[in-house]
């Protein structure tokens, strides 16, 4: 971390920072304390009763992307590296065709809560859902460590604290009052605050293109002509590989990224959450294409305020300040707007970590308690109530592991913190979605194959590359004991699970249940809703 | 009242509609329908070919970024150079597949399986 002070006020005045991002904070508390009067079931909790519409979860579901690691990483990539921080941006909306064409309408018509729901329905229940919670609390969590990252950075800047300890202060007070959303307001107060906050990003940051637009009178050409004359790296920047053209391994790394990017945004688990709290398979389409939309301006936007960010504020500037290029948004909105801009622009993007966390605490939290506590622990004869308690509970421990990993990588750029959890999720989850969803012949060892072999090998190349050990960025800068080359595992770890689960299909010689296999077939294309509940799990009688 | 998902507490959304019309769904026998056999191989023949043509186009895009800078960085029209219009295209091409299939799905989707639905005795909202 950076201990350089930065020009005097060049941030702005703490206390008015302060006041406008807690105002932020009690109203939308306010809001999830409203929303979730009555989260009474467990249907509540977990997909807010599936009643919201598709325009509505699409925004929120753009909220989801709309967060730390787009606003702050991506523009503040851009702000650093230029062209090579664009490339994110593409991966992350072309990722939504994933979504769109072979994921969203599936699994709403298919699966209840979890991602668990899907994967095991027509196969073995307890170690497909041990497995599939497993793989979504370790996603979560690697997606959660970036957000707290981000968090750090952001609230460092705004209040002006540069020393570690303020900051690690500053993520503990972050993960307190993200757990506060999750408990009281289950999903329902989580959507409603990334609705909230979506909408206000969008209002921002087409404010501050639209400014920037202006100020070079309405060219493109000449916004980008301006930020690489003030980049060290000059004219280099409006093309590819300031970044990652290196060497052929930096290269390699790239595209490892970008698949990690297009294969993960669409299998990460709260994303895949979200389209339960839809009442159908037409909804969660809607969601999609919304959420695309407002995605395809976001990181139009993104572009300007990027390139804008270099020109305006520079390069040098930026990586000087406390949160390094995670600071470029808001150092560019305080340039042109002052301090009440930058108040608004932290408070919105701090508002996005929170409600982004929230929802991965509700992830993994629900996996845990509807997957393996419900399902695995209880063998489907938990009670409701206790499960919801259970889910709770989860989510307080969620939170802490959350504060104490965000503690430990604060400092590092959010964007490839989220690109590890990208690749995570591709490799756990994908394979197995697809396989269970298109191939007749899967079964319930190629799944186990794939989720864990996925996920192991990611973990494995992800402890042995350059990010963890042997490198100046690393999270252990003394040690060295990396011997995989490349910062993402995508490349590697996503093929293989997809080779996993055909292997263990076929090695294993186990039939696939042909009647589940009718039923979830029928149901993931008709959104037929189910004869008798799936195989005795959740037995409960209504009351 | 099995409808009301309030007091039911695994009423998730799927149980909204009532279960016990349901009745026993033969869903092997509706999964051997030649209207199901249709729908299913329409909507694979739509969403595999298109997958794979995005994900091509997608991959040459980063293979192009990734190993032909100079060809990305050549200059269009001011300093608008071939990368960031190529950028701009994976754009453009999101959102044309998007409206091609929500179209597509409307057409060609959505009739046969609301058909299917209501054959097999589960009324629509």
């Amino acid at each position: 971390m950076t201990t350089r002070v930065l020009a005097a006020g060049a941030t702005g005045n703490p206390t008015l920072n302060t006041a406008v991002f807690l105002a932020f904070i009690v109203i939308t508390l306010y809001v999830v304390y409203r929303a979730s009067h009555a989260n009474a079931t467990a249907a509540d909790y977990y997909a807010a009763g599936g009643n919201f519409t598709g325009v509505q979860n699409g925004i929120a579901l753009s909220g989801d992307f709309l967060s730390a690691a787009s606003f702050l990483g991506i523009s503040g990539l851009i702000s650093v590296y230029g062209y090579d921080g664009f490339l994110y941006s593409v991966g992350w909306v072309v990722a939504w065709l994933v979504g769109l064409l072979l994921i969203a309408e599936r699994l709403r018509n298919t699966g209840r809560f979890t991602v668990g729901d899907v994967m095991s329905y027509r196969l073995r229940q307890r170690p497909i859902r041990a497995a599939a919670a497993t793989a979504t609390m370790v996603i979560s969590f690697f997606y959660m460590l970036a957000q707290m990252a981000g968090a750090g950075g952001l609230v460092a800047l705004l209040l002006n604290v540069h020393s570690r300890t303020g900051q690690s202060l500053v993520i503990v007070v972050v993960g307190i009052v993200m757990v506060l959303y999750v408990l009281v307001g289950g999903m329902k107060g989580t959507t409603w605050v990334q609705i909230i906050k979506a909408a206000l990003l969008m209002v921002c940051i087409t404010m501050i293109t639209v400014f920037l637009l202006g100020k070079f009178g309405f060219s493109l050409s000449s916004i980008l002509r301006t930020a690489a004359q003030s980049s060290p790296k000059g004219a280099a920047v409006l093309g590819p590989g300031t970044e990652y053209g290196a060497s052929g391994t930096t290269r390699l790394d790239f595209v490892s990224l970008a698949l990690a990017l297009v294969l993960g945004i669409c299998s990460l688990p709260h994303v895949l959450m979200r389209f339960y709290t839809v009442p159908d398979a037409l909804q969660a389409r809607r969601s999609v294409v919304s959420a695309t939309w407002v995605l395809v301006v976001f990181y139009l936007c993104t572009l300007v305020v990027g390139f804008g960010a270099m020109a305006l504020v520079g390069t040098n500037t930026i990586l000087n300040a406390p949160g390094a290029a995670n600071s470029a948004a808001p150092l560019l909105a305080f340039r042109i707007g002052g301090p009440v801009l930058l108040g608004l622009v932290a408070a919105v993007a701090f508002a996005t970590i929170l409600a982004v966390v929230a929802g991965l605490t509700l992830a993994a939290s629900a996996s845990f308690a509807h997957d393996i506590y419900a399902s695995v622990i209880k063998h489907g004869d938990a009670d409701p109530k206790t499960e919801v308690r259970v889910a709770r509970l989860t989510a307080i421990v969620v939170g802490a592991l959350a504060i104490g990993g965000g503690i430990a990588v604060n400092g590092q750029n959010v964007a490839y913190l989220v690109a590890l959890a990208l690749a995570l999720a591709a490799s756990a989850n994908l394979p197995t979605m697809l396989y269970t969803i298109f191939w007749r012949r899967f079964n319930t060892t190629g799944a186990l194959w794939s989720i864990y072999g996925g996920l192991g090998s990611c973990l494995l190349l992800i402890l042995f590359s350059p990010l963890v050990s042997g490198s100046a960025t690393s999270v252990f800068r003394g040690m060295d004991f990396h011997w995989f080359p490349l910062s993402n595992p995508g490349i590697v770890s996503i093929p293989l699970s997809f080779v996993f689960g055909y292997l263990g299909t076929w090695l294993s010689r186990e039939p696939a249940d042909e009647a589940k296999q009718a039923e979830m077939e029928v149901r993931a294309l008709t959104g037929i809703a189910p004869n008798t509940r799936s195989s005795g799990e959740h037995q409960q009688t209504a009351s | 009242m099995t409808t009301d998902h309030l007091t039911s507490p695994f009423g998730g959304p799927t149980e909204e509609l009532p279960v016990m019309t349901a009745g026993e769904i033969d869903f092997a026998a509706i999964q051997r329908s030649d209207e199901f056999v249709r729908l299913r191989a329409r909507l694979r023949r739509f969403v595999f070919p298109v997958s794979a043509l995005f994900f091509a186009w997608y991959l040459v895009y980063v293979l192009l970024a990734a190993y032909a800078r100079s060809f990305m960085s050549t200059e269009l029209f001011g300093e608008i150079n071939i990368g960031m219009l190529l950028g701009f295209l994976q754009f453009v091409s999101t959102g044309a597949i998007t409206v091609w299939y929500v179209r597509f799905a409307r057409t060609y989707i959505d009739p046969v399986s609301d058909h299917i639905r209501s054959q097999a005795g589960v009324a629509d909202e």
